[in-house]
């Protein structure tokens, strides 16, 4: 059986590493040193993806939303809240487990075999609530309301916190393009400190970036129990013998509540059920 | 059967999405939206 788990959820990472080069897949910009400035870059895509990775496609919808909510003629951002809302409601957070590149990393980081490995500790459910408040406060209100004289905001989100702009789009464009040493200063070295900070917590703890930070994980979990397609437990098949639990990664109890806010849709529950009684 | 039934919930969250989609399109939202995407997020990278 644990021969089988681990071929399954190299399966899901098959498919996370070919959406995200199939997102990513500008590969002039990786040589360049530039970015993709065509017309599907209006386009928002599911996961946490920088417009700024000189491969993306398409636009992060977390830095379009503070885009528009901080341009000067719009103060709420309906496109894009609108495309959340649309993949929240289809699939709650699958999105994060399926189609995500910065979870994929996480989630291979997460395989490095280390002597310490955390599932939960004393504070773990408290600080799992912070995400919400980083989207409130970084994605909505900064960019509303700490506006400049022309009466637009910054992409706080990105600026200050996001570990993927920086390793999708920082990091390869800073080497690519040697004009950009001179403009480095103190952001760039407190980016990448975080940067690192979220690449050996991915060793030691689970998905940290998603479990603790992301506001896109905040938003599609609000959907989470209400997604047109989510899991549903079979009570006259479960046999409550505890294995679903067990196996969730996001430690979550499937049995107690099937759709929690906290579940990313990997699908292991429903492998490692016996009894089939997750759907 | 009452664990495979569609929740109309999801149904019209879904259906919202869409409707607010059309109209931040219809306002114009996706070219505020390209225009930040198409040219290097300064912020986003750590440098501006």
């Amino acid at each position: 059986m644990d021969k089988k788990k681990k071929a399954n959820e190299w399966h899901r990472h098959k498919i996370q590493a070919l959406w995200a080069l199939l997102t990513n897949s500008y590969l002039a910009g990786f040589v360049q040193g530039k970015i993709y400035k065509g017309r599907f870059k209006k386009l928002c895509v599911p996961g946490l993806n920088c417009y700024s990775c000189p491969g993306a496609l398409g636009a992060c919808p977390i830095g379009a939303m503070q885009a528009v909510i901080g341009s000067w003629n719009f103060k709420f951002a309906f496109y894009v809240a609108g495309f959340l809302m649309f993949i929240g409601a289809m699939a709650g957070r699958f999105a994060c487990g399926w189609l995500c590149p910065f979870g994929l990393i996480q989630d291979l980081l997460h395989k490095i075999p280390f002597s310490v490995k955390i599932g939960t500790f004393r504070g773990d459910r408290l600080l799992r609530r912070l995400k919400y408040l980083v989207f409130a406060l970084f994605v909505v209100l900064l960019p509303l309301c700490l506006v400049d004289v022309l009466g637009q905001g910054t992409p706080y989100f990105c600026k200050l916190i996001c570990p993927a702009g920086t390793l999708e789009g920082g990091i390869p464009l800073v080497l690519l393009n040697t004009s950009m040493h001179s403009a480095l200063g103190w952001l760039y070295v407190w980016k990448n400190v975080l940067l690192l900070i979220t690449i050996l917590l991915s060793v030691i703890i689970y998905r940290p970036f998603c479990k603790y930070i992301c506001p896109l994980g905040a938003v599609y979990s609000v959907f989470n129990p209400i997604a047109v397609f989510r899991y549903r437990v079979d009570e006259e098949k479960c046999t409550g013998c505890g294995a679903c639990a067990k196996v969730c990664k996001m430690q979550i109890d499937p049995v107690q509540e099937a759709n929690h806010p906290e579940c990313i849709h990997c699908g292991q529950c429903k492998k490692v059920c016996g009894a089939h009684a997750i759907r | 059967m009452k664990h495979s039934r569609l929740d109309w919930r999801g149904i019209c969250a879904a259906a919202a999405g869409i409707a607010m989609m059309a109209y931040g399109i219809c306002r114009g939202e996706m070219k505020v939206v390209l225009e930040k995407a198409v040219n290097i997020c300064m912020e986003c990278i750590g440098i501006g």
